[in-house]
């Protein structure tokens, strides 16, 4: 495995997508994650932004600190755009990379339509979810994303109701390919873009992306923050090709030893206080998510 | 060719010869029709275009957003509450400078259920730097559309075109239809700034309060100049087609001292009124109103102007009238006349034009209504 990464490591161009002096704030784990998507799509690649973080990031006009178009959009639409663009590349025989590149607010919430619309109809993209589990670029208020006990502004003494489960949702689409992955691991984002881009039709990859502010953390502990969602367990990485689940590498070696809940949740300002019911449920959660992921992967 | 056609089946024929590479569209009645037709032609092979069937009108014209982007013809068609659902995108595409070609068949809005003729739902998009026409027959929805097409992609307009039709009252009537071989009437698109991977660029990012401003007004600027494109286009249809149109249709208006203006069916309905109150010594004439954005100068100055509006706008008035009064020096009689599909004839317009009481405004049918 030690072998594998190192093989990635130099596989990865050393071409940069993204400039440097972003607006991204200290510590973003997403502004990270783009860095290795862009770099695993290549030039010839458009991204499609719904407002959110990336909005703002990439830098205001006149500039921009992206070196692929980026075409922003209404909230709602991204996948709507993304399908009019795929289909036009289509016809005019090109073929370029459509890839949303979407918040959670914009994907679990105001964007699920359009989405669901776009994977429903085939279309040839790959949708980005990543995920800080709020409303990132307004100053953090809950949404769908939101884990259960986490303080959100406007969710002041915790949130009461569980995340919502998105891969389920985008799994009932049957997807040829789809994946999660986390912002601490650059290697396996770049491994998943890159397969994920050789599929024609929709595929989709999650991806959860640490927030410093919103999360209240230090800004240098956002890739510990990263590893520690998946080594607890909270977090899991997989793919599902054609249907058949992989659990990736870094989440089966945490499955054989997970660190406790507690290790990811101490550190995070948002989960001060945790009520003991709610830490419960939390933990019941990931330990019947694992065990059914587990189990989907023994499946022939 | 001449056939018969409905106002429905007109703009699918237009837009199979226009050949929008994506359209991407969304069922309401009354729009239908026009886009079962394209659909069928698409699969058929007689329009080789991808069609989207999305899941939405917001995604309509999201999806017509992202493929103008990269440079390609589009087209979609709603009505009513579809429209409205897509407004956010369409003051999108205005923004982006997409010249996008929408035909919206005018309905009224809920509730209660109504799917008959009113102008509200396109008023409502006023504002969105949409170019706005109206039509009045099956051959001017057909030629109007073809048009609309190579306005809309005219760099110096650059903007979304919408052609306005009556629900029913011309989406589904069949009349005379005579249909053209375009030609190089409506040249290749060129987008300036059409998505380009070799020379990437970014598109509708931050944009501070020392920026914003110019972008609007760089639309406004369009919109006067569409003024001389619009008028360029339509004398070369003529030239080509021998149909003449303009931001106006004016039926004896020479020497008349009232003036009764309406838009769409109504518009051509009131040559009719006119026939009669001129039998009857009245010096009135008719102006029948195509282009609603960009609002054109109307020669007004002086007359008793009687406006049918088939909308209105609460608090206020009829939206017709009172952009006519802001923009003449004329006395106006406002009639409220034709919400949700209500019959209105001739008679009815002629009467309008007896009774009316300037500066005065009447909603037809309402029982002491004063």
């Amino acid at each position: 495995m030690f072998c594998q990464e190192l093989v990635i490591i130099a596989e990865i161009p050393k071409e940069e997508y993204i400039e440097k002096c972003t607006s991204a704030c200290a510590g973003c784990s997403s502004s990270l994650t783009l860095r290795y998507v862009l770099k695993a799509a290549g030039h010839d690649s458009v991204l499609v932004v719904p407002a959110c973080c990336t909005s703002v990031i990439q830098g205001a006009y006149p500039n921009t600190a992206m070196n692929v178009p980026v075409y922003n959009v209404a909230f709602a639409s991204a996948a709507a755009c993304a399908s009019g663009m795929s289909e036009a590349f289509l016809e005019m025989g090109k073929k370029t990379h459509v890839i949303v590149y979407a918040g959670d607010g914009g994907t679990l919430d105001i964007g699920i339509q359009s989405m669901s619309g776009a994977f429903e109809r085939g279309t040839d993209f790959l949708y980005i979810c990543y995920d800080n589990e709020a409303y990132g670029n307004t100053g953090m208020q809950r949404s769908g994303a939101t884990p259960l006990g986490a303080k959100t502004t406007t969710t002041p003494t915790g949130k009461t109701v569980e995340k919502k489960d998105i891969d389920a949702i985008v799994a009932a689409h049957h997807l040829e390919y789809m994946a999660t992955a986390c912002s601490a691991y650059p290697q396996d984002i770049y491994k998943k873009v890159t397969k994920a881009l050789t599929f024609r039709g929709p595929t989709f990859i999650h991806i959860l992306a640490p927030c410093p502010p919103g999360w209240r953390y230090p800004t240098e502990k956002t890739i510990e923050m990263g590893k520690l969602a998946v080594k607890s367990g909270m977090w899991v990485l997989y793919e599902r090709e054609h249907g058949k689940l992989t659990i990736s590498a870094p989440s089966k070696a945490a499955m054989k030893k997970p660190l406790p809940l507690e290790d990811y949740l101490a550190p995070q300002g948002r989960f001060k206080g945790i009520d003991a019911k709610s830490l419960e449920i939390l933990k019941q959660h990931l330990a019947a998510n694992l065990k059914k992921l587990t189990a989907e992967e023994a499946q022939p | 060719m001449k056939k018969i056609a409905t106002g429905n089946k007109a703009v699918a024929e237009a837009v199979k010869q226009a050949w929008p590479r994506v359209v991407a569209a969304y069922p309401i009645t009354p729009q239908t029709e026009i886009v079962e037709t394209i659909a069928d032609y698409v699969t058929s092979g007689q329009m080789k275009s991808r069609y989207i069937p999305v899941e939405s009108e917001h995604s309509a014209m999201a999806a017509c957003i992202g493929a103008s982007i990269t440079g390609v013809r589009t087209f979609t068609a709603t009505s009513a509450h579809g429209l409205l659902y897509m407004h956010e995108m369409t003051n999108w595409a205005a923004g982006a400078r997409l010249p996008i070609v929408m035909v919206n068949v005018n309905r009224s809005l809920g509730p209660g259920w109504n799917i008959w003729a009113e102008h509200t739902d396109a008023m409502q998009e006023r504002d969105t730097g949409w170019l706005q026409v109206y039509v009045s027959t099956v051959q001017e929805a057909y030629d109007t559309t073809l048009m609309a097409f190579r306005i809309a992609e005219h760099n110096d307009v650059l903007l979304p075109v919408m052609v306005n039709l009556d629900g029913f009252s011309l989406s589904h009537i069949m009349q005379p239809l005579d249909t053209v071989e375009p030609g190089d009437f409506i040249p290749p698109i060129h987008l300036p700034h059409a998505i380009d991977t070799k020379n990437p660029t970014g598109y509708g990012g931050l944009t501070m309060p020392d920026q914003h401003f110019l972008f609007r007004w760089d639309i406004e600027r369009s919109m006067r100049d569409a003024g001389r494109v619009i008028a360029a286009t339509e004398k070369d249809f003529a030239r080509r087609f021998g149909r003449s149109y303009g931001p106006t249709e004016n039926y004896r208006c020479e020497d008349a001292d009232v003036i009764l203006i309406a838009m769409g069916t109504f518009g051509k309905e009131a040559e009719v009124a006119i026939d009669i109150l001129r039998k009857e010594g009245i010096k009135a004439g008719s102006m029948r109103l195509r282009w609603f954005r960009p609002f054109p100068k109307l020669d007004l100055a002086g007359k008793e102007v009687v406006v049918i509006d088939r909308d209105y706008s609460f608090g206020y008035g009829g939206i017709v009238a009172g952009e006519i009064k802001a923009k003449n020096h004329c006395e106006v009689y406002s009639v409220i006349a034709g919400l949700g599909g209500q019959e209105v004839t001739y008679d009815d317009m002629a009467e309008f034009v007896r009774t009316r009481r300037m500066g005065g405004e009447f909603w037809f049918g309402v029982t002491g209504n004063v």
